[in-house]
Protein backbone atom coordinates (compact mmCIF):
# COMPACT_ATOMS: atom_id res chain seq x y z
CA UNK A 1 0.00 0.00 0.00
CA UNK A 2 1.25 3.08 -0.51
CA UNK A 3 -0.04 6.44 0.25
CA UNK A 4 -0.11 10.15 -1.32
CA UNK A 5 0.91 13.12 0.74
CA UNK A 6 0.24 16.12 -0.91
CA UNK A 7 3.82 17.96 -0.02
CA UNK A 8 5.73 14.98 -0.93
CA UNK A 9 4.44 12.90 -3.24
CA UNK A 10 3.76 9.14 -3.38
CA UNK A 11 5.17 7.23 -0.24
CA UNK A 12 5.58 3.88 0.96
CA UNK A 13 2.71 3.07 3.83
CA UNK A 14 5.98 2.68 6.57
CA UNK A 15 6.45 6.44 6.42
CA UNK A 16 2.76 6.70 7.76
CA UNK A 17 1.25 5.90 10.80
CA UNK A 18 -2.95 5.52 11.26
CA UNK A 19 -5.48 7.94 12.94
CA UNK A 20 -9.04 6.68 11.75
CA UNK A 21 -11.81 7.97 10.41
CA UNK A 22 -11.44 11.71 9.54
CA UNK A 23 -13.79 13.21 11.72
CA UNK A 24 -14.41 16.78 12.66
CA UNK A 25 -14.73 17.49 16.60
CA UNK A 26 -18.42 18.94 17.79
CA UNK A 27 -18.38 21.81 20.20
CA UNK A 28 -16.82 21.62 23.38
CA UNK A 29 -19.90 21.98 24.81
CA UNK A 30 -22.07 20.02 22.69
CA UNK A 31 -23.05 17.49 25.32
CA UNK A 32 -22.12 13.25 25.94
CA UNK A 33 -23.99 12.60 22.75
CA UNK A 34 -22.10 13.82 20.48
CA UNK A 35 -18.26 13.26 22.14
CA UNK A 36 -19.39 9.84 22.36
CA UNK A 37 -20.32 9.54 19.00
CA UNK A 38 -16.69 11.45 18.04
CA UNK A 39 -15.14 9.13 20.24
CA UNK A 40 -16.07 5.90 19.96
CA UNK A 41 -19.09 5.60 17.02
CA UNK A 42 -17.82 4.91 13.44
CA UNK A 43 -19.73 4.30 10.61
CA UNK A 44 -17.12 1.50 9.55
CA UNK A 45 -18.29 1.02 6.03
CA UNK A 46 -16.95 -1.03 3.82
CA UNK A 47 -15.92 0.96 0.56
CA UNK A 48 -14.50 4.92 0.76
CA UNK A 49 -13.49 6.02 3.66
CA UNK A 50 -12.09 9.64 4.45
CA UNK A 51 -9.27 8.62 6.90
CA UNK A 52 -6.15 10.37 8.66
CA UNK A 53 -2.78 9.56 8.60
CA UNK A 54 0.21 11.29 9.52
CA UNK A 55 3.66 11.26 7.87
CA UNK A 56 5.45 10.98 10.72
CA UNK A 57 8.64 9.44 8.97
CA UNK A 58 8.10 12.18 6.23
CA UNK A 59 7.67 15.95 6.08
CA UNK A 60 5.29 15.48 9.47
CA UNK A 61 2.12 16.56 7.37
CA UNK A 62 -1.66 15.29 8.56
CA UNK A 63 -3.08 14.24 5.80
CA UNK A 64 -6.93 13.07 4.96
CA UNK A 65 -6.65 9.83 2.72
CA UNK A 66 -9.44 8.72 0.95
CA UNK A 67 -9.59 4.77 0.72
CA UNK A 68 -11.27 2.00 -0.19
CA UNK A 69 -11.39 -0.12 2.41
CA UNK A 70 -12.83 -3.37 0.79
CA UNK A 71 -9.48 -3.32 -1.78
CA UNK A 72 -7.24 -0.86 0.14
CA UNK A 73 -7.31 1.25 -3.56
CA UNK A 74 -6.52 4.87 -3.07
CA UNK A 75 -9.13 6.99 -3.83
CA UNK A 76 -7.13 10.74 -3.36
CA UNK A 77 -5.71 12.71 -0.59
CA UNK A 78 -5.57 16.40 1.12
CA UNK A 79 -3.72 18.07 3.90
CA UNK A 80 -5.49 17.38 6.85
CA UNK A 81 -5.91 21.22 7.33
CA UNK A 82 -7.82 21.78 3.73
CA UNK A 83 -10.02 18.83 4.57
CA UNK A 84 -14.20 19.22 5.04
CA UNK A 85 -14.17 17.12 8.25
CA UNK A 86 -17.06 14.59 8.37
CA UNK A 87 -19.26 14.64 11.59
CA UNK A 88 -19.77 12.04 13.84
CA UNK A 89 -21.88 9.33 13.30
CA UNK A 90 -25.41 9.19 15.47
CA UNK A 91 -25.48 6.33 17.73
CA UNK A 92 -29.15 5.24 16.75
CA UNK A 93 -32.17 6.55 14.92
CA UNK A 94 -34.18 4.52 17.07
CA UNK A 95 -35.26 6.11 20.37
CA UNK A 96 -34.26 3.26 23.68
CA UNK B 1 -25.47 -40.56 13.30
CA UNK B 2 -23.14 -40.67 16.66
CA UNK B 3 -19.54 -40.89 15.89
CA UNK B 4 -17.59 -43.34 17.91
CA UNK B 5 -14.33 -45.57 17.61
CA UNK B 6 -16.76 -48.45 17.18
CA UNK B 7 -18.48 -46.62 14.03
CA UNK B 8 -15.39 -45.57 12.06
CA UNK B 9 -14.01 -49.73 12.84
CA UNK B 10 -17.20 -50.27 11.03
CA UNK B 11 -17.19 -47.97 8.10
CA UNK B 12 -13.59 -48.90 7.66
CA UNK B 13 -14.29 -52.61 7.46
CA UNK B 14 -17.55 -51.96 5.31
CA UNK B 15 -16.40 -49.48 2.33
CA UNK B 16 -17.28 -46.23 4.24
CA UNK B 17 -20.63 -46.16 2.68
CA UNK B 18 -22.57 -45.55 5.78
CA UNK B 19 -21.74 -41.31 6.25
CA UNK B 20 -23.84 -38.51 5.21
CA UNK B 21 -23.92 -35.03 5.43
CA UNK B 22 -23.55 -34.05 8.90
CA UNK B 23 -26.19 -31.39 8.23
CA UNK B 24 -29.47 -30.65 6.96
CA UNK B 25 -29.72 -28.07 4.09
CA UNK B 26 -33.42 -26.84 4.64
CA UNK B 27 -35.54 -24.12 2.94
CA UNK B 28 -35.71 -21.07 5.53
CA UNK B 29 -39.25 -21.28 6.86
CA UNK B 30 -41.23 -18.01 6.97
CA UNK B 31 -41.69 -17.57 10.77
CA UNK B 32 -38.65 -18.32 13.96
CA UNK B 33 -38.61 -17.77 17.68
CA UNK B 34 -35.06 -16.59 16.74
CA UNK B 35 -33.02 -15.67 14.03
CA UNK B 36 -28.92 -15.64 14.50
CA UNK B 37 -27.51 -13.79 11.54
CA UNK B 38 -23.94 -14.81 10.95
CA UNK B 39 -22.98 -18.96 10.76
CA UNK B 40 -19.80 -18.83 12.02
CA UNK B 41 -18.42 -20.06 14.85
CA UNK B 42 -20.35 -17.90 17.63
CA UNK B 43 -23.46 -17.95 15.38
CA UNK B 44 -23.46 -21.41 15.51
CA UNK B 45 -22.54 -21.73 19.23
CA UNK B 46 -25.63 -19.71 19.92
CA UNK B 47 -27.96 -21.96 18.05
CA UNK B 48 -26.53 -24.98 19.39
CA UNK B 49 -26.90 -23.60 23.32
CA UNK B 50 -30.33 -21.74 22.51
CA UNK B 51 -31.24 -25.59 21.58
CA UNK B 52 -29.47 -27.41 24.77
CA UNK B 53 -29.49 -25.43 27.55
CA UNK B 54 -33.05 -23.20 26.92
CA UNK B 55 -34.87 -26.09 24.60
CA UNK B 56 -35.99 -23.59 22.05
CA UNK B 57 -36.20 -25.07 18.75
CA UNK B 58 -37.54 -22.97 16.06
CA UNK B 59 -34.15 -21.36 15.13
CA UNK B 60 -32.69 -20.46 11.93
CA UNK B 61 -28.83 -19.36 11.77
CA UNK B 62 -28.44 -17.09 8.37
CA UNK B 63 -25.38 -17.32 6.36
CA UNK B 64 -24.46 -15.10 3.69
CA UNK B 65 -21.50 -17.69 2.52
CA UNK B 66 -20.73 -21.05 3.65
CA UNK B 67 -20.86 -21.99 7.14
CA UNK B 68 -17.48 -21.44 9.03
CA UNK B 69 -16.11 -19.46 6.40
CA UNK B 70 -15.09 -16.17 8.08
CA UNK B 71 -12.76 -15.27 11.03
CA UNK B 72 -13.27 -18.85 12.38
CA UNK B 73 -11.84 -20.44 9.43
CA UNK B 74 -9.06 -17.37 9.40
CA UNK B 75 -7.45 -17.66 12.71
CA UNK B 76 -4.20 -19.17 15.01
CA UNK B 77 -6.70 -21.57 16.33
CA UNK B 78 -5.21 -20.49 20.55
CA UNK B 79 -7.44 -21.29 23.17
CA UNK B 80 -6.19 -19.82 26.34
CA UNK B 81 -7.62 -18.29 29.33
CA UNK B 82 -5.00 -15.85 30.79
CA UNK B 83 -6.58 -12.24 30.95
CA UNK B 84 -5.90 -10.16 33.90
CA UNK B 85 -8.48 -7.60 34.10
CA UNK B 86 -12.38 -8.57 35.74
CA UNK B 87 -15.12 -8.97 32.88
CA UNK B 88 -12.76 -10.84 30.68
CA UNK B 89 -11.05 -12.96 33.36
CA UNK B 90 -14.42 -14.69 34.23
CA UNK B 91 -15.09 -14.89 30.55
CA UNK B 92 -12.35 -16.62 29.36
CA UNK B 93 -11.97 -19.12 32.35
CA UNK B 94 -16.04 -20.07 31.72
CA UNK B 95 -15.03 -20.50 27.89
CA UNK B 96 -12.12 -22.44 29.03
CA UNK B 97 -14.20 -24.87 31.08
CA UNK B 98 -16.82 -25.49 27.97
CA UNK B 99 -13.74 -26.30 25.77
CA UNK B 100 -12.33 -28.69 28.05
CA UNK B 101 -15.52 -30.63 27.43
CA UNK B 102 -16.56 -29.63 24.06
CA UNK B 103 -16.10 -32.71 22.22
CA UNK B 104 -17.62 -34.88 24.04
CA UNK B 105 -20.45 -32.11 24.49
CA UNK B 106 -20.93 -32.35 20.55
CA UNK B 107 -19.44 -35.92 19.71
CA UNK B 108 -17.45 -34.16 17.75
CA UNK B 109 -13.63 -34.52 17.47
CA UNK B 110 -12.50 -30.82 17.28
CA UNK B 111 -8.68 -32.08 18.06
CA UNK B 112 -8.45 -29.94 21.07
CA UNK B 113 -5.27 -30.24 22.38
CA UNK B 114 -4.01 -28.65 25.87
CA UNK B 115 -0.62 -28.21 24.53
CA UNK B 116 -0.32 -25.13 27.00
CA UNK B 117 0.74 -22.09 26.15
CA UNK B 118 4.09 -19.86 27.18
CA UNK B 119 3.99 -16.13 27.17
CA UNK B 120 7.64 -15.12 27.06
CA UNK B 121 8.89 -11.85 29.51
CA UNK B 122 12.19 -10.13 28.52
CA UNK B 123 12.58 -7.77 31.55
CA UNK B 124 12.00 -6.78 34.89
CA UNK B 125 8.79 -4.81 34.38
CA UNK B 126 7.18 -7.16 32.04
CA UNK B 127 8.18 -10.29 34.71
CA UNK B 128 6.52 -7.89 36.99
CA UNK B 129 3.54 -7.66 35.16
CA UNK B 130 3.26 -11.08 34.64
CA UNK B 131 3.82 -12.44 37.98
CA UNK B 132 0.55 -10.29 38.90
CA UNK B 133 -1.24 -11.68 35.57
CA UNK B 134 -0.77 -15.16 37.08
CA UNK B 135 -1.71 -14.40 40.41
CA UNK B 136 -4.90 -12.91 39.00
CA UNK B 137 -5.46 -15.94 37.15
CA UNK B 138 -4.94 -18.15 39.50
CA UNK B 139 -7.58 -16.08 41.81
CA UNK B 140 -9.67 -16.88 38.64
CA UNK B 141 -9.47 -20.81 39.50
CA UNK B 142 -7.09 -20.97 36.99
CA UNK B 143 -3.81 -22.43 36.14
CA UNK B 144 -0.99 -20.71 35.66
CA UNK B 145 3.16 -21.56 36.61
CA UNK B 146 6.30 -19.06 36.48
CA UNK B 147 9.36 -20.58 35.23
CA UNK B 148 12.51 -19.03 34.96
CA UNK B 149 15.37 -19.20 32.50
CA UNK B 150 16.67 -22.58 33.80
CA UNK B 151 12.84 -24.14 33.83
CA UNK B 152 12.10 -22.86 30.51
CA UNK B 153 15.39 -24.23 29.07
CA UNK B 154 14.43 -27.69 29.35
CA UNK B 155 10.99 -27.51 27.94
CA UNK B 156 11.92 -25.02 25.36
CA UNK B 157 15.99 -25.31 24.33
CA UNK B 158 15.87 -23.69 21.22
CA UNK B 159 14.69 -20.11 21.63
CA UNK B 160 17.29 -17.60 21.62
CA UNK B 161 17.71 -16.80 25.10
CA UNK B 162 20.33 -14.68 24.79
CA UNK B 163 19.13 -12.19 22.40
CA UNK B 164 21.03 -8.81 22.54
CA UNK B 165 18.11 -6.93 23.00
CA UNK B 166 15.83 -8.95 23.57
CA UNK B 167 16.87 -11.80 26.47
CA UNK B 168 14.47 -14.05 27.59
CA UNK B 169 14.15 -14.31 31.40
CA UNK B 170 11.29 -17.02 31.82
CA UNK B 171 7.48 -17.40 30.95
CA UNK B 172 4.18 -17.61 32.10
CA UNK B 173 2.72 -21.10 31.72
CA UNK B 174 -0.77 -22.52 31.55
CA UNK B 175 -0.91 -25.82 30.41
CA UNK B 176 -4.69 -25.92 29.81
CA UNK B 177 -4.39 -23.69 26.98
CA UNK B 178 -3.28 -24.73 23.75
CA UNK B 179 -5.02 -25.21 20.45
CA UNK B 180 -8.22 -26.83 18.39
CA UNK B 181 -8.82 -27.70 14.58
CA UNK B 182 -10.52 -23.97 14.29
CA UNK B 183 -13.00 -25.66 11.32
CA UNK B 184 -14.39 -28.81 13.09
CA UNK B 185 -15.40 -26.17 16.29
CA UNK B 186 -17.84 -24.26 13.16
CA UNK B 187 -18.57 -27.91 11.82
CA UNK B 188 -19.26 -29.91 15.75
CA UNK B 189 -21.61 -26.96 16.55
CA UNK B 190 -22.95 -26.54 13.20
CA UNK B 191 -23.96 -30.56 13.44
CA UNK B 192 -25.04 -30.52 17.13
CA UNK B 193 -27.14 -27.81 16.19
CA UNK B 194 -28.65 -29.11 13.36
CA UNK B 195 -29.70 -32.31 15.12
CA UNK B 196 -31.69 -30.06 17.79
CA UNK B 197 -33.80 -29.21 14.68
CA UNK B 198 -31.72 -25.71 14.10
CA UNK B 199 -32.21 -24.90 10.18
CA UNK B 200 -28.52 -23.98 9.15
CA UNK B 201 -29.23 -21.26 5.93
CA UNK B 202 -26.45 -20.91 3.78
CA UNK B 203 -26.40 -18.42 0.79
CA UNK B 204 -28.83 -16.33 2.49
CA UNK B 205 -27.68 -12.79 3.01
CA UNK B 206 -29.71 -10.46 5.22
CA UNK B 207 -30.37 -7.09 3.39
CA UNK B 208 -32.34 -5.21 5.43
CA UNK B 209 -33.67 -5.59 9.51
CA UNK B 210 -37.50 -4.82 9.97
CA UNK B 211 -37.95 -2.75 12.79
CA UNK B 212 -41.54 -1.85 14.11
CA UNK B 213 -42.14 1.01 16.73
CA UNK B 214 -38.57 0.34 18.11
CA UNK B 215 -39.43 -3.40 18.00
CA UNK B 216 -37.37 -5.90 15.95
CA UNK B 217 -40.05 -8.43 13.49
CA UNK B 218 -37.95 -10.03 11.29
CA UNK B 219 -35.48 -10.09 8.19
CA UNK B 220 -35.06 -9.33 4.78
CA UNK B 221 -32.79 -11.52 3.11
CA UNK B 222 -31.44 -13.25 -0.49
CA UNK B 223 -34.16 -15.64 -0.24
CA UNK B 224 -37.15 -13.91 0.97
CA UNK B 225 -38.61 -12.07 4.00
CA UNK B 226 -38.14 -14.24 7.41
CA UNK B 227 -40.35 -12.91 10.30
CA UNK B 228 -38.91 -13.37 13.90
CA UNK B 229 -39.79 -12.31 17.46
CA UNK B 230 -35.71 -11.94 18.48
CA UNK B 231 -33.12 -11.49 15.82
CA UNK B 232 -29.49 -11.75 17.02
CA UNK B 233 -26.35 -10.27 15.48
CA UNK B 234 -22.93 -12.22 15.30
CA UNK B 235 -21.34 -10.46 12.27
CA UNK B 236 -18.10 -10.10 13.59
CA UNK B 237 -16.03 -8.08 11.26
CA UNK B 238 -19.44 -6.94 9.14
CA UNK B 239 -20.86 -6.04 12.44
CA UNK B 240 -21.15 -2.90 11.59
CA UNK B 241 -22.86 -3.16 8.52
CA UNK B 242 -25.48 -5.36 9.72
CA UNK B 243 -25.87 -3.19 13.06
CA UNK B 244 -26.92 -0.21 10.46
CA UNK B 245 -29.62 -2.36 9.07
CA UNK B 246 -31.23 -1.65 12.08
CA UNK B 247 -30.69 2.28 12.32
CA UNK B 248 -27.37 1.39 14.93
CA UNK B 249 -24.10 2.78 14.70
CA UNK B 250 -21.62 0.45 16.57
CA UNK B 251 -18.30 1.79 18.59
CA UNK B 252 -16.32 -0.82 16.57
CA UNK B 253 -13.82 -0.90 13.53
CA UNK B 254 -13.20 -3.17 11.25
CA UNK B 255 -9.07 -4.17 10.86
CA UNK B 256 -6.84 -6.64 9.09
CA UNK B 257 -5.12 -9.06 11.15
CA UNK B 258 -3.32 -11.46 9.33
CA UNK B 259 -1.61 -14.88 9.76
CA UNK B 260 0.72 -16.90 8.45
CA UNK B 261 1.77 -20.57 8.03
CA UNK B 262 4.99 -22.11 6.90
CA UNK B 263 5.75 -25.53 4.99
CA UNK B 264 5.54 -28.53 7.25
CA UNK B 265 8.42 -29.48 9.33
CA UNK B 266 8.81 -32.40 12.07
CA UNK B 267 7.77 -31.64 15.46
CA UNK B 268 9.48 -28.90 16.45
CA UNK B 269 7.62 -26.71 18.82
CA UNK B 270 5.20 -28.42 21.69
CA UNK B 271 3.52 -25.56 23.05
CA UNK B 272 2.07 -22.57 22.11
CA UNK B 273 5.01 -19.75 22.08
CA UNK B 274 4.54 -15.61 22.43
CA UNK B 275 7.20 -13.63 22.20
CA UNK B 276 6.39 -10.32 23.91
CA UNK B 277 8.97 -7.79 22.39
CA UNK B 278 7.32 -7.14 18.79
CA UNK B 279 4.53 -9.48 19.79
CA UNK B 280 3.90 -13.07 17.93
CA UNK B 281 2.42 -16.36 18.80
CA UNK B 282 3.16 -19.58 17.04
CA UNK B 283 2.34 -23.17 17.28
CA UNK B 284 2.92 -25.94 14.81
CA UNK B 285 -0.18 -27.65 13.63
CA UNK B 286 -0.86 -31.19 13.34
CA UNK B 287 0.26 -31.46 9.58
CA UNK B 288 3.42 -29.77 10.78
CA UNK B 289 2.87 -26.14 9.39
CA UNK B 290 3.63 -23.53 12.02
CA UNK B 291 0.76 -20.99 12.61
CA UNK B 292 1.64 -17.54 13.60
CA UNK B 293 0.72 -13.61 14.16
CA UNK B 294 1.65 -10.57 15.22
CA UNK B 295 -0.38 -7.52 15.55
CA UNK B 296 -3.08 -5.89 13.54
CA UNK B 297 -1.58 -3.81 10.30
CA UNK B 298 -3.29 -0.82 11.59
CA UNK B 299 -5.42 0.33 9.17
CA UNK B 300 -9.30 -0.08 8.54
CA UNK B 301 -10.16 -2.87 6.25
CA UNK B 302 -12.17 -5.59 4.92
CA UNK B 303 -9.61 -6.77 2.28
CA UNK B 304 -9.54 -9.75 4.61
CA UNK B 305 -5.68 -9.35 3.16
CA UNK B 306 -2.72 -7.52 5.29
CA UNK B 307 0.35 -5.37 3.69
CA UNK B 308 4.36 -6.31 3.56
CA UNK B 309 5.13 -4.16 6.65
CA UNK B 310 3.44 -6.29 9.07
CA UNK B 311 4.55 -10.02 7.55
CA UNK B 312 8.12 -8.26 7.67
CA UNK B 313 7.72 -7.65 11.45
CA UNK B 314 6.23 -11.05 11.99
CA UNK B 315 9.08 -12.74 10.25
CA UNK B 316 11.28 -10.68 12.10
CA UNK B 317 10.16 -11.77 15.64
CA UNK B 318 10.36 -15.41 14.69
CA UNK B 319 13.81 -14.66 13.73
CA UNK B 320 14.57 -12.96 17.06
CA UNK B 321 12.83 -15.46 19.52
CA UNK B 322 13.97 -18.80 16.97
CA UNK B 323 16.96 -18.08 14.84
CA UNK B 324 16.86 -21.84 13.21
CA UNK B 325 13.04 -20.87 11.91
CA UNK B 326 14.61 -18.65 9.33
CA UNK B 327 15.10 -21.61 7.15
CA UNK B 328 11.89 -22.37 7.52
CA UNK B 329 9.71 -21.34 4.30
CA UNK B 330 6.26 -19.23 4.01
CA UNK B 331 3.52 -21.06 2.83
CA UNK B 332 0.49 -18.50 2.64
CA UNK B 333 -0.59 -15.95 4.37
CA UNK B 334 -3.99 -14.36 4.86
CA UNK B 335 -6.26 -11.82 6.93
CA UNK B 336 -8.90 -12.16 9.26
CA UNK B 337 -11.63 -8.91 9.35
CA UNK B 338 -11.19 -8.21 12.94
CA UNK B 339 -14.15 -6.12 15.16
CA UNK B 340 -12.10 -3.88 16.63
CA UNK B 341 -13.64 -1.81 20.00
CA UNK B 342 -12.55 1.29 21.55
CA UNK B 343 -10.95 -0.92 24.57
CA UNK B 344 -10.19 -4.20 23.13
CA UNK B 345 -12.86 -5.63 24.63
CA UNK B 346 -16.26 -7.41 23.39
CA UNK B 347 -19.65 -6.51 23.85
CA UNK B 348 -22.78 -9.24 24.06
CA UNK B 349 -26.22 -7.27 25.20
CA UNK B 350 -28.93 -5.86 24.25
CA UNK B 351 -29.42 -3.31 21.72
CA UNK B 352 -31.67 -0.27 21.94
CA UNK B 353 -34.19 -1.99 19.33
CA UNK B 354 -36.59 -4.21 21.43
CA UNK B 355 -35.44 -8.25 20.41
CA UNK B 356 -32.38 -7.20 18.82
CA UNK B 357 -29.36 -8.75 20.18
CA UNK B 358 -25.59 -8.29 19.68
CA UNK B 359 -22.79 -10.59 20.05
CA UNK B 360 -19.52 -8.13 18.33
CA UNK B 361 -15.99 -6.58 19.19
CA UNK B 362 -14.04 -9.36 19.64
CA UNK B 363 -11.03 -7.98 18.11
CA UNK B 364 -8.62 -10.73 17.73
CA UNK B 365 -10.21 -13.08 20.13
CA UNK B 366 -12.85 -13.93 19.16
CA UNK B 367 -11.69 -17.65 18.30
CA UNK B 368 -10.74 -18.89 22.30
CA UNK B 369 -14.53 -17.11 23.53
CA UNK B 370 -16.35 -19.27 20.76
CA UNK B 371 -18.04 -21.28 23.45
CA UNK B 372 -18.81 -19.02 25.96
CA UNK B 373 -19.82 -16.65 23.34
CA UNK B 374 -22.45 -18.52 22.57
CA UNK B 375 -23.21 -20.00 25.72
CA UNK B 376 -23.74 -16.29 27.12
CA UNK B 377 -25.59 -15.00 24.30
CA UNK B 378 -28.13 -17.83 24.04
CA UNK B 379 -28.84 -17.09 27.99
CA UNK B 380 -29.07 -12.94 26.62
CA UNK B 381 -31.46 -13.93 24.11
CA UNK B 382 -33.26 -17.00 25.79
CA UNK B 383 -33.82 -14.49 29.55
CA UNK B 384 -33.17 -11.01 28.39
CA UNK B 385 -31.04 -11.31 31.39
CA UNK B 386 -26.80 -11.33 30.75
CA UNK B 387 -24.93 -14.63 32.10
CA UNK B 388 -22.69 -13.76 34.64
CA UNK B 389 -19.32 -14.26 32.93
CA UNK B 390 -20.56 -11.95 30.56
CA UNK B 391 -22.24 -9.24 32.33
CA UNK B 392 -19.34 -6.67 32.09
CA UNK B 393 -19.73 -6.67 28.34
CA UNK B 394 -22.27 -4.07 28.34
CA UNK B 395 -22.34 -2.21 24.73
CA UNK B 396 -23.50 1.71 26.94
CA UNK B 397 -19.55 1.37 28.66
CA UNK B 398 -18.12 3.45 26.15
CA UNK B 399 -20.69 6.04 26.54
CA UNK B 400 -20.66 5.65 30.38
CA UNK B 401 -17.09 5.34 30.67
CA UNK B 402 -17.65 2.90 33.48
CA UNK B 403 -16.64 -0.93 33.03
CA UNK B 404 -13.97 0.10 30.66
CA UNK B 405 -11.44 -3.40 30.03
CA UNK B 406 -8.69 -2.42 28.49
CA UNK B 407 -6.94 -4.97 28.91
CA UNK B 408 -3.30 -3.55 27.71
CA UNK B 409 -3.67 -0.30 29.55
CA UNK B 410 -3.42 1.97 26.66
CA UNK B 411 -6.55 3.63 26.49
CA UNK B 412 -10.25 3.31 25.77
CA UNK B 413 -9.77 4.69 21.75
CA UNK B 414 -9.92 3.13 18.78
CA UNK B 415 -6.77 1.99 16.83
CA UNK B 416 -4.60 1.48 20.16
CA UNK B 417 -5.51 -2.16 20.39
Amino acid sequence: MRITCPICGERDRREFTYRGAALGAPALEAGIEAWHAQVHLRLNPAGSLAELWHHEMGCGAWVQVTRNTATHEMLGSVLAEDADLAMPAPETEVEP
Amino acid sequence: MRFSGWRVLKEGLTGNKGWGPHWRDPEPKRDYDVVIIGGGGHGLATAYYLAKEHGLRNIAVLEKGYLGGGNVGRNTTIVRANYYLPGNSEFYSHSLKLWEGLEQDLNYNAMMSQRGILNLFHNDGQRDATIRRANAIVNQGDDAEILYRDELKKLVPFLNYDNNRFPIMGALLQRRAGTARHDAVAWGYARAADQFGVDLIKNCEVTGIDVEGGRVVGVQTARGPIRARKVALAAAGRSGQVAAMAGLTLPVESHVLQAFVSEGLKPVLDHVVTFAEGHLYISQSDKGGLVFGSYLDFYSSYAARGNLPMAEHTMETIAAMVPALTKARLLRSWGGIMDMTPDGSPIIDHTPVEGLYLNAGWCYGGFKATPASGHCFAHLIATDRPHEAAARFRLDRFRSGYGLMDEEGTGAQHNLH
